[in-house]
């Protein structure tokens, strides 16, 4: 180890290249199935995608205990048979070489670094420490990561054991790194967090406004809603710092200069105000705070937003009219616009031009921030995010504290109180307040900024458990890894990008010793002696728990049932179970929310939205600048994302060989001007380093990016992983990390570094 | 003896294809070629535009594969489908590879066989849908009735007549065009235009309003002729 890597910190298969052999990632193709395995499938299971918050509908072709194919699922209303090359090839991720079929424990004399130990062995050893290091350092030493691919069922176990079983205040989830400044910005605008229309709204937009959001590649049967409205005689406006493909036949294209989408949203509305282009009789009946918001886009004049935000004054203009006279219009944004220092300032914004123009709670008039994750949005309602519990509750209100104790069985003062973000918890190991750590469905090593600081983190804990069906680049760090369940091993609900509660079917069983992930939290709870409250037989025994703690909240899951989502093909929550009487009711679900005239458990008449006085909240959109700006030491943008073939962290994409081959690698795109400026032609070998990292990748020379700018996906691990240059800094609201902005010197490399292909080659 | 109904046609709309490759993916999971894709997903030009077009076989009323053929190995099915080279005749000779003006007929070289998009006819012929088709996530393969297709874009038309210089080729398969293009496809003269425009993209971030704005491509105002860099 270089005494450059041990400051960086340590990657554990540098130590044991045996790990790579041994677990991968290795690449799986359909044509390495046993022949038999190809033929006629036993039976079609209709579920869902196990990738992006769209959750389309599919059938998984099962033989025996072993998913060997796809079908279109037609029935299925949101994406009707439509998939994504990550759907399509999903099933290759079952039977894969590299799932973990036994509990293993780091032993580095072992050539890949781990040995297996039998299951039960593994659990009491888990318990043994957490134990020791809540008995030596307190409870709150000892943190919990959860993600939102699980289940709500499992989203929902995991906050009651953080509370619960550990006593822990310290757990938080990988949505920080995905939705929380739109969940932050709608909850401060609405008084709730979802989607507040359904995708068939898009449709009759006459102005789709994408902000944000590479919908062509992030969340690809989008697209096909967006072009609809377009054929439908629709306008599309994009903004976004590279022409993807969606942008590339929109209407209009704002090229924005990334870090400036607040100044661009306070730059409409001061058009809007200045032409009137408002709904007054809206504004003054539904919403409150709009003489503030005003005001503070007084400085917002054209030419100022122009000069921030790198648009030219007549598109920003332009924009402007068909946004403010539009009779229709559908407004959605994604990370883009999200991953920001100021973030919830960029959402807030955006819904600030949605509320002056009136165009929210009606066919047609719709705002949506687009999901990231799989359970995206169901993952970020009930409980496993650090300063909430169940049903949207707020950890810090005592009435709320005492709902959820009183369901759960125990007193309100043995619930911990509010603990801190997943970026936070690192920073806590750093100053030794946490020792000890589970995760299950995260992999913070390739996917929080500044990753070099995290795998010095986990390389300090004193006990780290991770249950993981891969070993991804945080589990080599575990000194126990539990093997846990693939999304086709379990059942449980999901909740998509529209709000839509959806069943996740089980196809096929646990092989070997893994096991689903709700069964093992309650195996480490058992094995703590504090099995009380964690003695479910099933996922939906935890369904009807979560159902009865949602039960009259904005989230209200109470009158959703399995077998009312598979009547309905889901069911858009919220859905009570008692009207607002008190009286049992079987209630359809909510597709639409904040319809004129529509009751909510906060409003209770009085208006369409979550608050008291039923109304809608404009809020000043401040503008503030990136943490760090470009400078003669670092003087190019950088921004990151993703690319369609892969998904998040790529635990699960980087090892299904078609997937690999589409995307092999990252590259950097780079502007032809910027390119020529610094000696670098397409596909040559470039270093891209910031004031914490560097990495060496081949360039993409495109014309599809501005020329201050170069972009990096984020899915792949070791030193090929964009986040070793991203920054820590953090919204002050939602504490997303700022992934999409930071400062960078971009240089041509001799050639690609010797570790390359060592490190993750076919394997 | 089953076949493709006739009321269910295969529409091509390139502007909307996104490359994400998901038709090809999904045409490798067909049983009959496993592993192999008989879609090609081109990439027109990366370096100035996003811009892709899927490639399927587009069945050709007067197939020119099998008029050159000369071991008769590739048959068209009253249904109007080009099935795919029947092995016990298909000698490798290449020929069908070389005339097929759309460039579709593959050679695989480990079987010595020539194999192409058969529109799934394991699929269709008992009336399902192609694969390519059912996932395409963008609408840009879209398999349906024509009335249909009228209905879900208006401002396009079905064209299924191609002239590549004194040769017309009439195809089962349907491009789509603005729907005040001419009814067939020049094919030679479209390969004299540019395919992107340079001008557009860079104009686009250097702040030039004039051509950042997406609307005025010489024709009209319809969307699909709205089809930008």
């Amino acid at each position: 180890m270089s005494e450059r890597d041990r400051q960086l910190g340590p990657y554990p298969e540098d130590e044991h290249p045996e790990m790579l052999r041994r677990f991968g990632p290795h690449l799986a193709y359909r044509q390495e199935l046993p022949p038999e395995e190809a033929m006629e499938a036993e039976r079609l299971v209709d579920t869902h995608c196990c990738f992006c918050g769209q959750q389309c509908g599919i059938q998984l072709r099962v033989r025996g205990e072993r998913v060997v194919g796809f079908e279109p699922r037609y029935d299925f209303p949101f994406n009707a048979g439509k998939l994504c090359p990550k759907g399509i090839k999903r099933y290759l991720q079952n039977g894969h070489p590299d799932r973990l079929l036994h509990a293993y424990r780091r032993d580095r004399s072992a050539p890949s670094g781990f040995r297996e130990l039998p299951y039960q062995e593994a659990i009491a050893r888990v318990a043994q420490e957490i134990e020791r290091i809540q008995r030596e350092h307190g409870p709150d030493a000892f943190a919990v990561l959860s993600g939102a691919s699980l289940t709500t069922e499992k989203t929902y176990l995991l906050g009651k054991f953080a509370r619960m079983c550990l006593r822990t205040a310290n757990i938080d989830y990988n949505g920080r790194l995905c939705m929380v400044s739109a969940a932050a910005g709608n909850k401060k605008a609405f008084g709730v967090d979802r989607a507040a229309n359904p995708w068939s709204d898009i449709l009759a937009a006459e102005v789709v406004w994408i902000a944000g959001a590479n919908v062509a590649e992030c969340a690809p049967i989008t697209t096909d809603y967006v072009w609809q409205a377009r054929e439908n005689g629709g306008r599309v406006i994009v903004v976004d710092p590279r022409l993807t493909p969606i942008a590339r036949t929109c209407d209009l294209f704002l090229p924005i200069k990334p870090g400036r989408d607040v100044a661009l949203f306070n730059g409409i509305l001061h058009i809007m105000i200045e032409k009137d282009w408002l709904d007054h009789d809206f504004i003054a009946r539904h919403t409150s705070g709009f003489e503030q918001a005003a005001a503070n886009v007084v400085e917002w004049t054209p030419r100022r937003t122009a000069e921030v935000t790198g648009i030219a004054e007549r598109a920003i203009r332009q924009a402007a009219e068909w946004w403010g006279t539009a009779r229709t219009s559908f407004l959605t944004h994604a990370r883009g616009i999200e991953h920001h220092s100021h973030g919830v300032q960029n959402v807030l914004g955006a819904i600030n031009i949605v509320l002056a123009s009136g165009r929210i709670g009606r066919p047609g008039c719709g705002y949506a921030t687009i999901t990231g994750q799989g359970n995206g949005q169901g993952g970020r309602e009930h409980g496993q995010k650090c300063d909430q519990l169940p049903g949207g509750r707020d950890i810090e209100n005592e009435k709320h504290r005492a709902e959820v104790a009183a369901i759960w069985g125990i007193q309100p003062g043995e619930l911990p109180r509010a603990g801190v973000d997943i970026y936070e918890i690192f920073r806590l190991v750093d100053k030794g307040a946490v020792r000890g750590l589970l995760s299950l469905c995260v992999n913070p090593v390739v996917s929080l900024p500044d990753n070099n600081f995290i795998r010095r983190m986990l390389d300090k804990l004193e006990f780290f458990a991770c249950i993981d069906f891969f070993l991804s680049e945080t589990a080599r760090f575990a000194h126990i890894v539990l093997p846990g369940s693939l999304h086709e091993e379990d059942e449980g609900t999901v909740t998509q990008i529209e709000g839509r509660v959806l069943k996740i079917n089980k196809a096929v069983a646990c092989p070997g010793e893994a096991r689903e992930d709700w069964r093992i939290i309650q195996d480490i709870a058992g094995a703590l002696g504090r099995a009380r409250g964690f003695t479910f037989a099933s996922p939906r025994e935890i369904f009807d728990e979560l159902r009865a703690a949602s039960r009259g909240t904005a989230y209200d899951y109470s009158g959703i049932t399995y077998e009312k989502i598979d009547a309905q093909k889901g069911v858009f929550w919220p859905c009570p179970s008692h009207d607002p009487d008190g009286n049992p009711t079987d209630h359809p679900g909510t597709e639409r929310l904040f319809e004129p005239g529509s009751w909510n458990p906060i409003a209770r008449g009085s208006g369409p939205f979550y608050f008291p006085d039923g109304k809608a909240r404009f809020h000043p959109a401040r503008y503030s600048p990136p943490a760090e700006e470009v400078d003669g030491e670092y003087p190019i943008i950088l921004t990151t994302g993703r690319v369609v073939s892969q998904f998040l962290s790529g635990n699960q994409t980087r090892r299904i060989g078609p997937l690999v081959d589409h995307d092999p690698e990252p590259r950097v795109e780079i502007h032809p001007t910027l390119a020529g400026s610094l000696g670098i032609s397409d596909g040559d070998w470039v270093r891209v380093r910031s004031r914490r990292g560097e990495c060496v990748l081949r360039s993409r020379v495109v014309r599809t990016i501005r020329p201050d700018t170069v972009f990096v996906p984020y899915h792949w691990g070791g030193r090929k992983s964009a986040n070793q240059l991203t920054v820590s800094a953090q919204d002050p609201i939602s504490k997303i990390p700022e992934y999409k902005v930071c400062a960078v010197r971009v240089e041509r490399a001799a050639g690609p570094p010797v570790e390359l292909g060592a490190r993750e080659g076919k394997g | 003896m089953a076949s493709v109904p006739s009321e269910y046609e295969f529409f091509i709309d390139p502007g909307r294809c996104i490359g994400c490759q998901a038709c090809v993916q999904a045409c490798s999971e067909c049983d009959s070629h496993k592993g192999q894709s008989m879609i090609q997903l081109d990439v027109i030009d990366r370096a100035l535009s996003t811009q892709t077009a899927p490639v399927v076989c587009m069945h050709c009323e007067s197939p020119t594969c099998a008029d050159v053929c000369p071991a008769d190995a590739i048959k068209r099915t009253p249904d109007g489908v080009v099935q795919t080279a029947r092995k016990a005749r298909c000698i490798a000779c290449n020929n069908c590879v070389l005339a097929c003006p759309f460039g579709v007929p593959k050679m695989n070289t480990r079987v010595s066989l020539m194999m192409k998009c058969d529109l799934c006819y394991d699929r269709t012929s008992v009336g399902r849908r192609p694969m390519c088709a059912s996932v395409c996530p963008s609408g840009a393969l879209h398999y349906g009735r024509r009335d249909e297709i009228e209905r879900l874009r208006p401002a396009s038309q079905p064209v299924s007549e191609f002239q590549f210089g004194r040769q017309t080729i009439r195809t089962k398969v349907n491009m789509m065009v603005p729907a005040r293009a001419p009814r067939a496809i020049d094919v030679l003269s479209g390969l004299a235009g540019t395919v992107v425009s340079h001008e557009l993209t860079d104009s686009v971030f250097a702040g030039d309003l004039e051509k950042n704005l997406f609307v005025a491509t010489p024709g009209g105002s319809d969307p699909a002729d709205r089809n930008g860099g």
